[in-house]
């Protein structure tokens, strides 16, 4: 970026800087410590100044906001022209409770749902699965059949929110039953907006909640690329998680580098099962997570979309400047909350979002202090909420576009983050791909190396967590957290056991032996699918069919 | 020669965040023990039965989606049934303050939540593992 | 009722604590194999080794399976690296075998290798034995394929199946270059994967060079994950066996193990005895330095050793 004459002058003032000022003074008085790191342990140096950004191409690397490669932002205007999705995770016990929820959080000002299912629905199994028990309700709302969906949504018009799922094994049972209920309200496909995280590579990663083996689950998420194509374009058919993978305890490239390699592997099934690239690459949306070291945290959103704009770009040779933009959702890192002195989380999550929102986020969700206890009750979801409301209103960070672009510091830690990013691509590629990375448990070992190291310094003191291992005063732990009452379980059984008794059983048996069959073809499932939901076939009974069919994946564990 | 402590990591459950159990499975090893881990997704019954197959001086179990108060109890008393009463019965994960005086109640010794260092979980290992 | 006759009425938390008191040294414990030694012999030993990542325990599992369904008591010893540095040890074949934790007939234990010169060889045949008097019809004892202590280990086997993967690429070489002898069943597992084949083809072509053993090992793929091909393995196993007890090697190869373990057994008393005796007066530690200082030579040096025997 700058002549040579210009880079010698500002290389000869640094070091004479550096001599005069910097080695005499921490002789006698050092720095707080040898080396400092930013919260993945990158070693970050005293200063940054032109000469760490001599190398930057301007136009190339990071140009301006909607336009390729997107460093900036993926739309033209930013958050001048419409600010972020503000969506808050929500969902527990049953149908109407989470109803109730979802309805307060609308008149509060929230612009998006999204959708929060109990671990059994997220396996595929009903309320009465002997594997269900104690778990029906817990993290999220017990969905059996499209009856419960029906309760979810009651009196949310579709057609004028948008909906976000937080479903993977079983996406295509819980996307038909939203597309069922739309329709019962007169509300056609077309219509609908929103997004099903869909993302099965993850949870062999680090979720957990798989069903299916690889390869059958590709084909279900491809079944869904090709039927929302055609029947409901507005939707986000996948979202692309690096969140999990944070939270499992990567670094900041690492997160980069893993969900960017499982978004390849999307699209290479997609287009090995004949899909046009930029028919579904623009549906492709991203979830990343926001850590407490702010500015990596922003670099880190900065890189990942630069590297996906090239790797559309160039390795899949996509047109629609669409495909390339990384549209991405934020959610605060669950994993740095701490029990200790819950009300800290609170300036947490502010920084946090603070690091989503410099970063060009498209949408939010904002953690509530007490996640670390329990559920959130209403009060700090409240509080959640507000923040992003505070950020987005009060603090000016808004009003111009990607207002951190151009520090020496940022930008070279965008490249950094991007450069061991596509390291780690590279080498998953040579192990055959993301999915062979997965079964050969290279991305968890990293992970899990990082988790560990992260661990112990927190252990040794090298890292301070506030209120954990520094700054403790004893607490009086008495705290109102929301609980689930375990009469749900049994309340949510009893109406499975209605619904059993009351439905069409001869027609729930006729859509489930049709879906069995087209399994073992390679037809598109989404619409077999759907005449089973519609028939109130439940979801512990389609996913049954399927597994039947598709076998069960099974973990490979490496330590 | 002392022999090493052996010890059951298990996630009883649904839920799939396993990164505290793996991070104390490793802790463990590096204080000298022998870990067998169970992976995700068992039941009371298979973590009973690997207990004993393995036989085991404590189990570790990890529970993040809120069923614990169904889940660690039954550990306990599947393995009371079998007449299994010396081994060291532990959990951790997202476990509210005032579940923690029905679970030690039931028979879990410890409850250790976000926070605790793996230190602190290996030294409680072992001043009360049960056997010799 | 004891432990003793626990194990007998098939007990499996005795069965359990029979094989920790074992591998723990125990006095006592070896007095009741002395006892019950006579009951053993019954089960077939099938050894199961290969590199990290070949699936040994995924195949074991789906082997146990099946022999399950004709109605046989499995036993499985999985036997994973202790390490050196910390004596600890994580255990994770288990995980592969879940869906089996909860059959009444399968017995499955975890062994750290613990590092002890002939310690693990010694656990190892002594868990053998407590399986076999309680009563399993197959016993597994699955081990990484490297080092001499593996290797032993699978030696007690009556049937060695070494586990491999298509492209390898040097870990042939290993094999080649030293435990490829010990197999006597080679399963190409992952057989969906490209290479399996060529992989498959490499390996003949070595049995072919080292044409002096008179059974030749079969080739088997399989898919372990996807339960493909396992009959076609365990026929293969069989074959071995059948081949074993017809010609008399059976025989032999128990023969030759029994003298290996008494030798074994003797010898590392010996050390110990050796050893006990040695450090006494810091006698070992005078001798060594004699050696060192050239007063003494070794071969007088182990002489006086070995008198301190007889005294």
């Amino acid at each position: 970026m700058y002549d040579k004459d210009k880079y010698d002058k500002i290389l000869s003032s640094y070091q004479k800087w550096e001599e005069n000022k910097i080695v005499k003074l921490i002789e006698k008085f050092p720095e707080r410590k040898k080396t400092f790191t930013t919260g993945s342990g990158v070693e970050v140096k005293r200063l940054y100044t032109p000469l760490d950004t001599k190398d930057m191409d301007y136009e190339e690397e990071i140009g301006y906001p909607g336009q390729y490669p997107f460093t900036r932002g993926v739309q033209p205007t930013m958050y001048r022209g419409r600010l972020w999705t503000m969506r808050q995770y929500a969902g527990f016990a049953t149908a109407e409770e989470s109803n109730k929820r979802y309805k307060y959080l609308l008149e509060q000002g929230q612009t998006g749902l999204s959708v929060a299912f109990d671990l059994p629905t997220q396996i595929g199994y009903d309320s009465d699965h002997p594997l269900s028990e104690g778990e029906v309700g817990k993290v999220g709302v017990a969905i059996d059949s499209l009856k419960d969906m029906e309760v979810l949504f009651d009196g949310i018009p579709l057609d004028k929110v948008s909906t976000s799922m937080t479903i993977n094994a079983p996406a295509s049972v819980l996307l038909a039953m939203y597309i069922a209920v739309a329709e019962k309200q007169g509300v056609s496909s077309d219509k609908l907006r929103g997004t099903i995280q869909n993302d099965i590579l993850k949870e062999y990663i680090a979720r957990g909640t798989y069903i299916f083996p690889p390869e059958e689950s590709m084909r279900l998420i491809t079944n869904i690329f090709e039927y929302c194509s055609q029947h409901v374009p507005q939707w986000n058919t996948i979202s692309i998680s690096g969140y999990h993978i944070r939270e499992a305890g990567s670094t900041a490239a690492q997160e980069v580098a893993f969900t960017l390699a499982d978004g390849i592997a999307y699209v290479e099934a997609a287009i090995n099962a004949g899909l046009e690239v930029d028919e579904f690459a623009p549906r492709l949306s991203f979830f990343f997570n926001a850590h407490n070291d702010l500015l990596e945290e922003v670099a880190k959103y900065r890189a990942a979309r630069r590297l996906w704009a090239k790797i559309m770009k160039e390795r899949f040779n996509a047109k629609s400047e669409k495909s390339m933009q990384l549209k991405f959702h934020t959610q605060t890192a669950g994993s740095t909350l701490t029990a200790q002195q819950p009300d800290n989380n609170i300036v947490r999550v502010a920084i946090q979002t603070l690091a989503a929102v410099l970063g060009g986020t498209q949408s939010l969700h904002t953690n509530s202090r007490d996640e670390a206890l329990a559920l959130p009750t209403e009060d700090s979801v409240m509080i959640a909420l507000r923040t992003q409301q505070i950020v987005a209103y009060e603090s000016g960070v808004t009003e111009t576009i990607d207002p951190l672009a151009g520090s020496y510091y940022i930008e070279s830690l965008t490249d950094k983050i991007e450069k061991e990013a596509m390291e780690y691509i590279r080498n998953i590629d040579n192990l055959g791909g993301a999915t062979k990375a997965i079964e050969t448990g290279y991305i968890q070992k990293e992970i899990q190396n990082s988790a560990y190291k992260y661990q112990m310094q927190i252990e040794s003191g090298e890292r301070i967590v506030v209120g954990v291992n520094k700054f403790k005063v004893e607490e009086d732990q008495k705290r109102i957290i929301l609980k689930v009452d375990p009469q749900v379980e049994i309340v949510q059984k009893k109406k499975l056991q209605k619904l059993r008794q009351e439905r069409d059983n001869i027609r729930v048996k006729e859509t489930i032996d049709i879906l069995t069959q087209k399994a073992r073809t390679d037809e598109n499932l989404m619409p077999y699918i759907l005449e089973a939901v519609k028939a109130y076939a439940t979801l512990g009974e389609i996913c049954g069919a399927l597994r039947e069919v598709f076998g069960e994946y099974e973990q490979s564990v490496i330590l | 020669m002392e022999r090493p402590i052996r010890v059951l990591v298990a996630k009883p459950g649904l839920d799939g965040h396993d990164r505290g159990a793996k991070v104390i499975a490793r802790a463990l090893r590096d204080a000298g023990m022998e870990v067998i881990y169970t992976g995700l997704r068992q039941t009371p019954e298979q973590i009973v039965e690997a207990a004993i197959q393995e036989d085991v001086d404590v189990v570790a179990m990890s529970i993040l989606s809120g069923a614990h108060n169904t889940l660690f109890p039954k550990v306990v008393n599947l393995l009371r049934e079998r007449g299994v009463t010396d081994r060291l019965i532990v959990g951790g994960g997202v476990i509210p303050e005032d579940d923690i005086p029905f679970l030690i109640q039931t028979g879990v010794e410890a409850i250790f939540t976000p926070g605790t260092s793996t230190k602190d979980v290996v030294e409680f290992i072992k001043t009360h593992v049960k056997r010799q | 009722m004891n432990i003793e006759d626990r194990l007998l009425a098939g007990d499996k938390i005795a069965c359990a604590r029979l094989i920790s008191m074992l591998e723990n040294n125990d006095k006592e414990a070896e007095e009741i194999l002395k006892k019950l030694y006579h009951k053993t012999g019954k089960a077939y030993i099938i050894g199961v080794t290969g590199s990290p990542g070949a699936g040994k325990s995924t195949l074991t599992d789906k082997m146990a399976k099946k022999l399950r369904e004709a109605g046989k008591k499995i036993g499985i010893l999985a036997i994973d690296p202790t390490s050196p540095f910390t004596g600890g040890a994580i255990l994770g074949d288990r995980i592969r075998m879940t869906d089996l934790s909860l059959d009444e007939g399968v017995f499955i234990r975890s062994m750290g290798t613990r590092g002890n010169l002939g310690g693990l060889s010694k656990a190892t045949s002594s868990a053998i034995k407590v399986l076999d008097i309680f009563g399993c019809d197959y016993i597994f004892v699955e081990t990484v394929g490297v080092g001499q202590s593996e290797i032993d280990i699978v030696k007690m086997a009556d049937t060695v199946l070494m586990v491999l993967v298509p492209n390898m690429g040097d870990d042939i070489q290993a094999i080649k270059a030293g435990t490829m002898e010990i197999a006597d069943v080679f399963a190409i597992n992952k057989s969906d994967l490209d290479g399996a084949d060529k992989t498959k083809l490499e390996i003949e072509m070595n049995l072919d060079l080292n044409d002096s053993k008179a059974f030749r090992p079969k080739v088997i793929k399989v898919s372990a994950i996807k339960n493909k091909d396992i009959d076609t393995l365990l026929e293969a196993i069989f074959e071995h066996r059948d081949y074993q007890m017809r010609t008399g090697n059976f025989d032999i190869r128990r023969i030759n193990n029994a003298r290996q373990e008494i030798l074994d057994l003797a010898k590392e008393d010996l050390i110990n005895l050796i050893m006990k005796k040695a450090v006494e007066n810091d006698f070992l530690n005078t001798i060594v330095n004699e050696v060192y200082k050239r007063k003494l030579d070794p071969y007088s040096a182990k002489e006086e050793l070995l008198n301190l025997l007889l005294n």
